[in-house]
């Protein structure tokens, strides 16, 4: 049996999204912006797919939601563009990120702090959660930016956007959210709270790779990072990628339409399995799942290093994750367990299993099968967990 | 770089087959008991190395026979990734059957060596070297503990990038015959620093005592001390190998002893404003002050007479430059 768990990694195409893509491929391939007939058959289908991707975060018209190549451009356009406009010009000097966004965010805050912006990089709590009072409290009437995501990739931890919202505009600051994980999770209605920039990406929400956007509010609007032939408006150069704007509309569509099932049937299968998980002993979650997306659980299982569960649970055809150790190239511990700070031997333990709307009970059923088999395997090899009863007691490890 | 860097792929697709076997049926897992032990009339050695907060550890079991000094049985058991735990039991298993003696020189490299499927490609990534490395340290655990000595007693040499075992005496050598001034040269000379890179500069996986860039800047420092006490003691030393400091000195000295009066003679002066390396050649770029800017000959026959000297006196390869 084969399981995919990794939704927050990427997702399978939605059958429809790929159907709605086809067509432009072979037969409506026509560049956009040039004048002819192969161009014109294709703006009306455009501009259908335009509607249903405003439809999704309820963007009004005035505003832009410029389409990009990926959520890793739309975040670099934000902090590059606000570090050229603001920064460099000497307006500003500061700019609030999270320490858990995604390194889309973080190495760029990181590379225009080398430039000489300073970055505050606000932690979070022992919940995995961002407190809104720490983004008050660190606003300088020189900050120009703040970003912080809506949710959380590695844990789910949906964070106080509409608090953080509110304080920037009441301190005059730019507010970007990073909400690649709150498509088709969450209610998106940009209307109802304050914020300027906002970050989303097809290929997590049952769409194509390579498609990503950046809402803009209107008057907000961020000077380009790619510049050349004016395309979208002279927001974003570069010729459209037709199939991939059909498609993320498509899949925008989609999501919209699925989001109860989401929020109810994929949540209630997610406690469950998470329930069931939690009945193996000396396990942990984080984040209380009411804070949390629906689809996500971050679970530590002690005494087991996180890749060697992955290993497990690979031969065996499920794909889950972890950000720790050795999965990585840089062998360092996963960032949000180190940032919660709660216990370091969890550090190296943790494993991420995301759902979607395609995953069954079924899979749940299997794969809490093979996570029994592989904790007891892997514990029995641990050196940390005395898990067998006669295990050795020699007092030099007390073992836990 | 190029195409095979930049896509990537998953660290498990270098992982050797053996590795992978081991990681799902590791032969010496588990403990060996105190009365077992006695069984066999050999004396139970158990050690720990490492910690679960830095990703990896591992418990090694010994049965010794105290006449011969024989590891009679060797086991594990490992908190770690698919690496620690393969690289965990080769190492128990070349322990069998030697005398703890020989178990200590039995390195991170044999037990990486014994589990390549084929002589000359490496059984786990580079990054992964790392998890091998405790494999050798927890043997030298386990022996100071049999014999009663401290483990560091061990190691001959203080090693400074552990997964390639490369010595502090090494690579202090390898910097200066070679004149190394870069961390890749060093990994290309040496391949210290190509694996877990720990030993490059603080604030890697594991905290060191000495880093490949302290030794850098070591080397550095001697280089250029040694400069200067050779100009202080009056020394013919090579103008290209001088720090740009002491590259003005040495030509504010010539300008000093030999131009300078004759300038100031004639009411006029010039000062020095860079030193550049331009290929082959230093460019000594100049400002004539007084009379001497704008004079006729500044630009002709004094500017002759000052590169030549320069040219005698400090590096052929100098060109003057009035601005």
């Amino acid at each position: 049996m084969k399981v995919y768990l990794d939704n927050n990694a990427t997702t399978l195409v939605d059958p429809h999204v790929f159907e709605a893509m086809e067509p432009f491929f072979v037969q409506k391939y026509g560049n956009p912006n040039s004048l002819h007939a192969f161009a014109g058959e294709t703006h009306p289908h455009i501009k259908t797919a335009m509607e249903k991707i405003y439809a999704g975060i309820n963007a009004k018209k005035e505003d832009s939601v410029v389409i990009t190549s990926c959520a890793t451009e739309s975040n670099n356009w934000v902090l590059k563009s606000v570090y050229f406009e603001y920064i460099l010009t000497g307006r500003k000097n500061h700019i609030i990120v999270s320490e858990v966004e995604h390194p889309s965010i973080i190495a760029t805050a990181k590379f225009i702090e080398s430039m000489g912006c300073r970055v505050t990089y606000l932690p979070i709590n022992n919940e995995g959660l961002i407190e809104a009072q720490s983004v008050r409290d660190n606003i300088t009437n020189k900050t120009a930016l703040v970003s912080v995501m809506w949710a959380n990739n590695e844990t789910g931890a949906i964070f106080p956007i509409e608090e953080i919202g509110a304080i920037c505009e009441e301190k005059k600051v730019l507010f970007h959210t990073d909400a690649v994980q709150a498509i088709g999770k969450l209610p998106i209605n940009i209307q109802t709270f304050n914020v300027d920039y906002l970050t989303f990406s097809a290929h997590k929400f049952h769409g194509p790779k390579g498609v990503g956007a950046l809402y803009m509010k209107k008057g907000k609007e961020l000077m380009p990072l790619l510049h050349g032939g004016a395309q979208m408006g002279g927001h974003r150069s570069g010729t459209l990628n037709v199939p991939g704007i059909i498609g993320m509309g498509k899949a925008m569509e989609q999501a919209v339409d699925a989001l109860d099932f989401e929020m109810s049937e994929i949540r209630e299968m997610r406690d469950h399995f998470e329930d069931e998980l939690l009945k193996i002993e000396d396990t942990f979650v984080v984040t209380p799942r009411e804070k949390r997306t629906p689809n996500t659980i971050l679970i530590s299982f002690r005494g087991i290093e996180g890749e060697s569960m992955l290993w497990d649970l690979n031969r065996a055809g499920i794909g889950a994750s972890t950000g720790s150790a050795c999965a990585s190239e840089d062998l360092e511990a996963n960032s949000v367990m180190e940032a919660i700070g709660a216990d370091e031997d969890l550090a190296h333990t943790a494993i991420r299993f995301s759902l979607s709307r395609y995953t069954t009970q079924e899979e749940l059923d299997y794969t809490l099968d093979v996570v029994k088999k592989a904790v007891a395997r892997l514990r029995e090899i641990s050196s940390s967990y005395s898990y067998a009863p006669d295990g050795h007691k020699s007092g030099l490890t007390a073992g836990h | 770089m190029g195409m095979d860097s930049l896509i990537g792929g998953t660290i498990w697709d270098q992982y050797s087959d053996k590795v992978a076997e081991l990681m799902n049926n590791p032969k010496n897992m588990g403990d060996i008991k105190q009365e077992e032990a006695e069984a066999m009339g050999a004396k139970l050695i158990v050690a720990d190395f490492g910690a679960e907060s830095c990703g990896d550890a591992v418990r090694l079991y010994w049965a010794v026979d105290p006449k011969s000094d024989v590891i009679v049985e060797s086991k594990f058991k490992s908190f770690g990734c698919g690496t620690a735990i393969a690289s965990s039991d080769t190492m128990a298993e070349l322990c069998k059957g030697k005398t703890v003696q020989e178990a200590v020189k039995i390195t991170n490299i044999d037990v990486e060596m014994a589990m390549r499927d084929t002589p000359d490609v490496p059984s786990v990534p580079p990054q992964k070297m790392h998890c091998s490395v405790m494999a050798y340290d927890v043997i030298k655990k386990a022996a100071g503990q049999y014999l009663n000595v401290d483990m560091e007693s061990f190691e001959e040499e203080f090693i400074v990038c552990e997964c390639a075992r490369v010595s502090l005496s090494t690579l202090k050598e390898v910097i200066r015959l070679n004149n190394l001034t870069t961390i890749e040269q060093i990994t290309d000379y040496t391949k210290a620093g190509a694996f877990c890179k720990s030993c490059i500069k603080p604030g890697g996986h594991e905290a060191k005592d000495i880093y490949l860039v302290d030794l850098l800047e070591e080397y550095e420092k001697e280089k250029m001390a040694t400069t200067a006490d050779s100009m202080a003691a009056g020394a013919d030393v090579d103008f290209a190998q001088m720090t740009v400091v002491q590259r003005l000195k040495a030509v504010d000295k010539v300008i000093d002893d030999n131009i300078r009066q004759m300038l100031i003679m004639d009411g006029g002066d010039m000062e020095i404003l860079d030193i550049k390396e331009n290929g082959a050649h230093f460019d000594i770029y100049i400002r004539y002050l007084g009379a001497c800017s704008g004079c006729a000959s500044s630009s002709t026959g004094t500017l002759f007479a000052i590169e030549n000297i320069l040219k005698e006196k400090v590096d052929e390869n100098i060109r003057v430059l009035p601005i």
